[in-house]
């Protein structure tokens, strides 16, 4: 008879760092976890601890994480670096503009 | 990488049995729409979500345009004139019935959102007096601020709200369960469905949802020409998880689909091509019709559909002497003369003129509401935008009194695909129905993005709420149908099968090589000899690799279940573009073997639908679904009178 494989996992890099916690403010309660529909968080087995990202290149940057946690500044989301839209200091109309 | 526990229960060869009324399968903005529909009816209601309902589906984060209300209280539009714009603006290869529900019948769902918590009106009176609202209801408009149908919406509200109400209208949520396949009976010589089989996403578990009629509110597929193994979640605009599911279990089922051969160059997607959706600046969409300038400051002129340069912000938001409305939003690029509004002057006379890249969206000229309604009220409801780009940009000291957002790309794309990366995207195809969002499937009904030319999140809710009422209809009328056991036990063993591969492909890399398929066979340039050549390629996909596929957890086997998914719309795709033997300007359909454009004999749907593993072909002529108010009033008598609720 077939063997099932034994379920393992590890954490799948990639090379952007979308969610960030901050372990002072996070109290550890799985809500971002529960929310996060593309699943990319493993929720912490240790009481009080944040979740892992334990996929990150699976994050399609929505932010529900951050909408639902109930506590602000808990988790922060950043884009990819080549993702971060640049702005300018809005340019003055010209004197001699057509 | 160093191993960690996985935290869920091993659930693996357990069963689980529900029985329900009414089955929907995605929980989207459509399928909670549809469950509260057919809750309201007294129906025993359970929603199959893959992921969390609460924040799920494209719209999950919210949403800014409510289009197409065209029975608000301020409307100057009917459900007719725009239902049939769209229709005409589309060359009828488009969904009349889905249209013109959604300009029925979206005003009375966002009555409904409001009723349940949802925020539809500037009820804190922050946008007083400004031209796109009207004081007296206190909602807000967009695009046409003469014609009032379309709303600015605080979206973001939605989905916790309507979760709230499912829960206490007693809906049974099945959060983190993938639906896999659909469960058929044959009765008195018809196809008829009963129900679906989903598995959980964390523990293995096997779910049987048998049930006496099923709602497919499972999004389009995507990743079909675009991946990035890298960033995956980023490589596609709607959720990484939304890859077209319901589209590839009702082809193996039967259910036949129409104008799946409808590809457009893509458009969005941030893995390196694009920025985060809304965050570069632009003049289209949930930044209409924000000021232009070039890199000196030069102000890029709006002109009417005349060339007549507008000289005021307000001119942006007006039809022109002698045309009753124009249309703008999701699924409109570039209109017809009769309904084309204003528009900022065409990139390649800007060049030729002398402006100077790159540009700038700049609020900072607008008039203050007008500049707070983009950033803050639509930047900030429009999915992805409340955390990713409002909050973030604010942050790093983005200030649009002050500041000015850099525009990409040629145009006002802010994004750079080639013609062989594409996207379904601007009404695509997906699945054909009656006039009661009926599939060819006795009992199953589709909603939302899984119809074939769908819109926005308003089109969504509309056909979301009307394809519960139907498919309550229907459950009303018949006992629950066995199914056939061996149909539970082949999808259990295809289900399982990478979890006994010890070693051997991963989802990525066959999601990848599909891509690269597709972009070779089915780019922009299709031909015959293309077409079965990428046919080749994926049958030996599915013959040497999908065997081989290997996965050690639930997360990895439903990300391999999703790459099977878009393996089956690839292949459906191709079969698609083969049955059409012309070429289509309307469906951005280009074959080098047949270049004649949209000739008349071909001016029609073609539907695709799989019989013995072999594709069908059905040719169905256009505005096969009669006068729009006609029929819409003769199949919904028991809603318009009174029964709205």
């Amino acid at each position: 008879m077939k063997k099932m494989n034994e379920i393992k996992v590890s954490v799948v890099p990639c090379s952007a760092n979308p969610i960030i916690f901050d372990e002072t403010k996070c109290i550890g309660c799985n809500t971002c976890a529960r929310t996060c529909h593309c699943d990319v968080l493993l929720p912490s087995t240790k009481k009080g601890q944040h979740p892992i990202v334990a996929w990150p290149g699976e994050c399609w940057y929505c932010g529900a994480c951050v909408l639902q946690c109930p506590v602000e500044g808990a988790i922060h989301l950043e884009h990819p670096l080549m993702n971060r839209t640049k702005f300018v200091d809005a340019i003055p109309e010209p004197k001699d503009a057509e | 990488m160093s191993e960690i526990k996985w935290p869920y229960a091993n659930e693996f060869g357990q069963e689980e049995h529900v029985e329900a009324d009414v089955l929907v399968l995605g929980g989207g903005i459509a399928g909670c729409f549809a469950a509260l529909s057919a809750a309201r009816r007294g129906e025993k209601v359970v929603v199959v979500e893959k992921g969390a309902t609460i924040r799920s589906g494209s719209a999950g984060t919210g949403f800014d345009h409510w289009e197409s209300a065209c029975t608000n209280p301020c409307s100057q539009v009917t459900s007719k004139e725009i239902a049939e714009a769209y229709v005409d603006e589309q060359d009828h290869l488009s969904n009349g019935i889905a249209h013109y529900i959604c300009c029925e019948e979206g005003w009375d769902r966002l009555l409904d959102l409001e009723e349940i918590g949802g925020k539809i009106r500037d009820t804190e009176d922050e946008f007083k007096g400004a031209d796109f609202r009207d004081d007296e209801t206190k909602l807000m408009f967009a695009y046409d601020y003469k014609n009032k149908f379309s709303l600015r919406v605080w979206g973001k509200t939605f989905k916790p709200a309507l979760l709230k109400e499912l829960k206490r209208l007693g809906v049974k949520i099945y959060d983190y369960t993938e639906a896999t396949a659909l469960l058929t009976a044959e009765v008195e010589g018809k196809k008829r469905g009963v129900g679906a089989i989903g598995m959980d996403t964390h523990t293995g578990k096997i779910k049987i949802f048998h049930s006496k009629s099923t709602i497919l509110t499972m999004s389009r597929p995507a990743r079909i020409w675009l991946f990035n193994a890298d960033l995956p979640g980023l490589c596609e605009f709607r959720p990484f998880n939304s890859i077209g599911s319901g589209h590839a279990m009702g082809y193996r089922a039967g259910m036949e689909f129409t104008m799946m051969e409808k590809s457009v160059r893509a458009e969005f997607s941030a893995a390196g091509s694009s920025f985060p959706p809304y965050s570069a600046g632009n003049n289209h969409n949930t930044w209409y019709a924000c000021t232009m300038v070039d890199s000196r400051g030069v102000e890029i002129p709006y002109l009417d559909r005349d060339g007549n340069e507008l000289k005021t912000v307000k001119e942006r938001y007006m039809p022109v002497k002698g045309q009753k409305f124009f249309l703008k939003g999701g699924v409109i690029d570039e209109p017809k003369y009769e309904y084309r509004g204003p528009e900022t002057v065409p990139f390649d006379e800007l060049m030729k003129r002398g402006y100077k890249l790159p540009f700038y969206a700049d609020m900072s000229r607008m008039p203050k509401m007008e500049r707070d309604v983009i950033w803050g009220m639509m930047i900030g409801n429009e999915g992805k935008t409340a955390i990713p780009v409002l909050d973030y940009y604010n942050k790093r000291g983005f200030d649009p009194a002050k500041k000015a957002m850099q525009v990409y790309g040629t145009g006002w794309t802010s994004a750079s695909f080639s013609d062989d990366e594409r996207q379904l995207f601007g009404a695509p195809g997906g699945i054909m129905h009656d006039w009661d969002l009926k599939t060819n499937i006795d009992g199953i009904y589709a909603a939302g993005d899984q119809l074939f030319g769908s819109d926005c999140a308003g089109f969504a809710a509309a056909t979301g709420y009307y394809a519960g009422r139907k498919a309550s209809k229907y459950a009303d009328e018949i006992e629950l149908t066995p199914y056939d056991r061996k149909q539970v036990d082949d999808e259990i063993e295809r289900l399982y099968a990478p979890m006994y591969v010890e070693e051997g492909y991963s989802w990525k890399e066959l999601n990848w090589a599909i891509a690269k398929c597709m972009r070779n066979y089915c780019g922009a340039i299709k031909n015959e000899a293309l077409l079965v050549q990428g046919l080749d390629l994926l049958n030996s996909y599915k013959k040497d690799i999908v065997p081989k596929l290997s996965c050690h957890n639930t997360h990895e086997l439903v990300r391999t279940h999703e790459v099977l998914d878009i393996l089956q719309v690839a292949e459906m795709i191709l079969e698609a573009c083969r049955m059409r033997k012309s070429s289509s300007k309307t469906l951005c359909f280009t074959r080098s073997d047949y270049p004649e454009m949209d000739p008349a004999e071909d001016h029609h749907f073609i539907t695709i639908r799989q019989e013995n593993g072999v594709p069908v072909r059905g040719d169905v002529e256009l505005d096969y679904f009669g006068d729009l108010k006609t029929e819409y009033e003769k199949h919904n008598q028991d809603y318009i009178n009174g029964g709205k609720k």
